[in-house]
């Protein structure tokens, strides 16, 4: 498994661990906790007690940080979990069921993609503000059509095919044939989905949270906090930079993932 | 292309009833009685009493049930009247018209710079490749893992607080129109340029391509003749593509650089929680990305008349 990656996705695939370790043991390697305020030491720049320094209110960023990736990742593994299974199997369903259920689902596709993602998610967010279970709802609801498209693509391939047939006249049932001939044929194609969706949910997470819809103070979150620290950014240009840089970091760390060895 | 116009055509139907639906729901999910909030923008904190609040009930069919009052809001739908803002009162279209103007030039102007940056960098990586196409592309993939907000807050720090050369936010000059459409060019030129870039290596390294420079046809007639249009098709049907990037790039930089365009009154209305107004917003920007869409399919097929293209 490890061995098929090229090397970028290798790159990818350490910088996303390392993330994914900090989000996790970070908090427990400094204490205190996000939202405890200290207002004798509001922005202090990194030094040997607060390592990454604090923020306006005097927060450990370090801390700060740690929790707000969490939040980040954990609305990517959630969105790419709920969008993979509800897609891949509406897509194998779509492909091999009734041609009803297709024409249903194609409509309900068309349907979706005609707002644009954001769109739809800021309406979603604007029903319950600053809930992250609404912004999980609504950022699943655009992207399972991806993996969708790709499985019933896929599956409409193959249900045509020499060895699923022959597989049908041997009475095999729908579990198997499924197990045994699409989703082999599928699970390559998911791997870069999934990448770049975990991305795109990142994103769409922070991006309602710079427009203030999103999670709601005082709550960490990686948009939210690059709105917080503007106002101080001739201050403390490096209280600005680390939201940034980790939110660039966890993007760049799921889009290497994401390339296969096309590239 | 009838087929295609008929889906296009459901999908305004489904915008429409999508939009209308969700803003419903939220209506009705608000907090409180609907009838004293109403009468309380209407008439003023103090002046609401219960006998106002039950005149405006019946004035709007408050008392009436779910379903009446979802199809109540339908038929208002479907005849445009969008009523009027929460917030100032003014009639949601006329509101709309005017944020309209605004984001479509900052739209246009994003793209046309885009298409100034993507195509010659991309054509130039293609030629030339080595340490050119190596620096684009890390240059590109650096821009693609950053969300658009933020590179229009660097570019803010850059352009506006460091060097004082352009203003960082509002409107009106020329000038206040530089950052936003820049920001919003070099997001999608990120991308861009990289299609560019392989469909020209593409077209370049084809068997027809070299026949045509064989036969003694100049580097510019072979480029003209045989590279530009075949390089323009894929690049036109991404630009397509991209109209979702550029829906939702205008919606993150006006309200980055208060734009006051359809994207910036959406998120304000949202925080607002005006619900005409982001019931407007929401379905105009439908509506035109259904529009554009169709616009882009009609231009691949007349660029490519073989069909094939429109799926």
């Amino acid at each position: 498994m490890i061995s098929s990656l090229s090397r970028t996705q290798k790159t990818g695939a350490g910088l996303l661990l390392l993330l994914v370790a900090y989000a996790i043991f970070g908090p427990m390697l400094q204490n205190g906790d996000a939202t405890a305020q200290d207002l004798n030491h509001i922005l202090t720049p990194p030094n040997s007690e607060f390592w990454l320094g604090t923020d306006h209110f005097g927060r450990n960023m370090w801390i700060r940080l740690a929790d707000a990736l969490q939040l980040s990742l954990m609305m990517a593994a959630l969105c790419v979990l709920t969008s993979a299974v509800i897609g891949v199997t509406a897509g194998v369903l779509a492909a091999t069921g009734g041609r009803w259920l297709d024409r249903g689902l194609d409509a309900l596709v068309t349907m979706i993609l005609a707002l644009p993602g954001l769109v739809l998610v800021l309406i979603f967010a604007a029903i319950v503000p600053g809930s992250f279970w609404m912004l999980y709802v609504a950022i699943s609801l655009i992207q399972w059509i991806e993996y969708f498209r790709v499985s019933r693509a896929i599956t409409q391939r193959l249900t045509r095919s020499p060895e699923v047939q022959s597989s049908k006249l041997m009475g095999f049932g729908q579990w198997y044939i499924f197990r045994r001939h699409y989703w082999p044929a599928i699970a390559p194609q998911l791997f870069t989905i999934a990448a770049f969706g975990a991305a795109n949910a990142i994103l769409m997470m922070a991006s309602l949270g710079f427009v203030y819809v999103g999670i709601q103070p005082p709550l960490a979150e990686l948009g939210l906090m690059i709105v917080e620290h503007f106002p101080y950014y001739s201050d403390a240009p490096w209280l600005l930079a680390q939201p940034l840089l980790l939110l660039a970091l966890v993007v760049l760390a799921c889009h290497l993932m994401g390339r296969g060895r096309t590239q | 292309m009838r087929a295609l116009l008929l889906k296009r055509l459901l999908q305004l139907v489904a915008v429409s009833w999508g939009v209308g639906t969700l803003t419903f729901i939220l209506m009705r999910s608000l907090p409180g009685d609907m009838a004293y909030r109403i009468a309380a923008s209407r008439y003023g904190m103090d002046a609401v009493d219960n006998r106002a609040a039950d005149l405006v009930r019946e004035e709007l069919g408050l008392n009436h049930s779910a379903w009446s009052a979802y199809w109540q809001w339908f038929t208002d739908l479907l005849s445009w009247n969008l009523g009027n803002s929460l917030v100032s009162g003014e009639p949601v279209a006329t509101q709309l018209w005017h944020m309209l103007g605004h984001s479509v030039v900052l739209a246009v102007a994003g793209i046309l710079l885009s298409i100034l940056i993507a195509i010659p960098l991309g054509l130039a990586s293609a030629f030339k490749g080595g340490w050119l196409d190596r620096s684009l592309l890390m240059v590109s993939t650096t821009l693609r893992a950053v969300p658009v907000f933020v590179i229009g807050l660097l570019a803010i720090i850059m352009f506006a607080l460091e060097w004082n050369l352009f203003p960082v936010a509002g409107f009106g000059t020329p000038a206040h129109l530089v950052l936003p459409a820049l920001t919003l060019a070099l997001s999608l030129a990120a991308i861009s340029n990289r299609v560019v870039h392989t469909e020209a290596r593409r077209v370049f390294g084809s068997s027809f391509f070299e026949f045509a420079r064989m036969k003694g046809l100049s580097p510019s007639q072979t480029f003209m003749h045989h590279g530009a249009r075949n390089i323009a098709v894929p690049v036109v049907a991404f630009l397509g593509i991209q109209l979702i990037t550029v829906v939702e790039g205008v919606v993150m930089i006006e309200s980055l650089f208060s734009w006051p365009g359809i994207g910036h009154g959406l998120a304000h209305a949202i925080f607002a929680r005006d619900i005409p107004l982001i019931q407007g917003a929401a379905l105009m920007m439908g509506v035109l990305f259904v529009v554009m869409n169709t616009l882009v399919d009609i231009a691949c097929h007349y660029l490519d008349p073989r069909g094939g293209q429109l799926a």
